[in-house]
């Protein structure tokens, strides 16, 4: 979706602001944040892509207006409202008032280290041969999904050149609303920066996006 | 409390009361919600306090300074990354969330990598541990793939004119892992000491591989 996350190519976000001996969090409630949205991620109701889904279909000014912590948050408490486990009285009220959905599983202390250590891998087979190999050139589809897509706008309708051939994996854009996993093969495609930006680009620019198949087309 | 007046970037003090009256707000929104999970039984505070130690603790950039010194000192370990970053990284014990499938990328005298995502905050956590505000924010994000440069130089960085610039946005489920050029000078130095001149921001293409006399 062209949402507030699709930040390439954006100007007015003034300059980057980076801290001497940054704090790894910046408030105590951050660390508990990240891992209460580790935790109910856990659970197994909703993919990564879901959850970058609920995360970049916040309003504009909301997400623009709030720190990441704050986006993930606010994007965990509709995924808990939307599968069940959570209702919007409970989240106004602050405290549980009914059971709500079953969990598949909930985290256990004894689970922490290898389930993190695991992680989620989400490369697939794919039983099609690649349609494009490295050397090719593509052009990008100029495509406006108003769900879930991992193609930002600033590469839609351009030309580039395969460079590598990554592998099978798990197509976000239908597998971020329980469509599927329908995996595909996935692309890094470089664009030379002068075609993405113009002839006041800098000219040793160049910058890749790794790309699922049916994102492109033969140029 | 004295707190009130302390600048908002001093908070790590372990109480869930946040100084910043902005801010108040989200810490009794994130307890509220760790509340009603809990009372229902779908999360266990004690694993949420074992995911945060983990990630204060146990993951962190140091894990890809060890990658990247073993990447100078070892040719062949070099060569496995370059074919196999996820089986190379994974041998010296370094797995797991946003680490699934990693690609390392190779700064040459010619070439110098920058990585960022445009799309959201992919990192990969497994060798660099969490990112930091400012590759999570929009003023990055926005501004990494159209003007490298400029961005570089907000972080004190200045590279030559016809170096090429070759910006990694991280659009799918591969993390990337700069290896920077190895400094001159340190051709008498072991692994451990290799890895104390890999900075973080060496690892994302922010920075450079400190000389030993700035280590």
């Amino acid at each position: 979706m062209n949402g507030p996350q699709d930040l390439g190519g954006q100007m007015g976000f003034g300059p980057v602001a980076p801290e001497m001996d940054e704090p790894l969090f910046h408030a105590a409630w951050e660390r508990r944040a990240l891992g209460v949205t580790l935790a109910a991620g856990a659970m197994g109701a909703w993919t990564i892509d879901e959850s970058r889904h609920a995360r970049e279909s916040l309003h504009p000014a909301d997400y623009y207006a709030s720190s990441y912590y704050e986006i993930w948050t606010k994007a965990l408490e509709r995924l808990l409202v939307r599968h069940g486990f959570v209702d919007e009285d409970e989240l106004a009220q602050r405290k549980a008032l009914r059971p709500g959905a079953a969990p598949k599983r909930v985290l256990t202390v004894a689970d922490v280290a290898p389930v993190l250590a695991r992680g989620g891998p989400c490369d697939r087979p794919v039983a099609a041969p690649p349609r494009f190999a490295p050397g090719d050139r593509v052009r990008t589809r100029n495509i406006h999904p108003v769900g879930h897509t991992r193609l930002p706008r600033y590469v839609r309708g351009h030309v580039g050149t395969v460079e590598a051939v990554r592998g099978g994996f798990v197509f976000p854009d239908t597998n971020a609303h329980g469509r599927g996993e329908n995996p595909q093969w996935v692309y890094t495609v470089v664009f030379a920066g002068r075609d993405l930006w113009g002839d006041d680009a800098d000219p040793t620019l160049s910058v890749s996006v790794d790309a699922w198949e049916s994102y492109l087309e033969p140029a | 409390m004295a707190g009130h007046h302390e600048p908002h970037h001093h908070h790590h003090d372990g109480d869930d009361h946040d100084h910043d009256n902005h801010l108040d707000p989200m810490a009794a929104r994130v307890r509220a919600l760790e509340t009603i999970l809990t009372q229902k039984g779908l999360i266990d505070p004690a694993a949420i306090d074992a995911i945060v130690e983990t990630y204060e603790t146990k993951v962190g950039p140091r894990n890809g300074a060890r990658v990247v010194a073993k990447a100078w000192s070892d040719p062949s370990f070099a060569d496995w990354l370059r074919r196999d970053a996820t089986a190379a990284i994974a041998s010296l014990g370094y797995t797991g969330r946003q680490g699934e499938h990693m690609e390392a990328v190779f700064n040459t005298p010619d070439t110098h990598n920058l990585v960022v995502c445009t799309l959201c905050s992919c990192y990969p956590w497994s060798v660099l541990g969490l990112p930091p505000v400012w590759y999570k924010a929009p003023a990055y994000r926005s501004r990494a793939v159209m003007d490298p440069r400029g961005v570089l130089a907000e972080f004190g960085v200045t590279l030559p004119a016809d170096r090429q610039v070759r910006v990694w946005d991280s659009t799918a489920e591969l993390r990337y892992l700069v290896v920077p050029e190895r400094p001159a000078g340190t051709e008498g130095l072991d692994e451990e000491r290799l890895a104390d001149l890999v900075t973080r921001d060496s690892m994302i293409g922010t920075g450079l591989a400190r000389s030993p006399e700035a280590a």
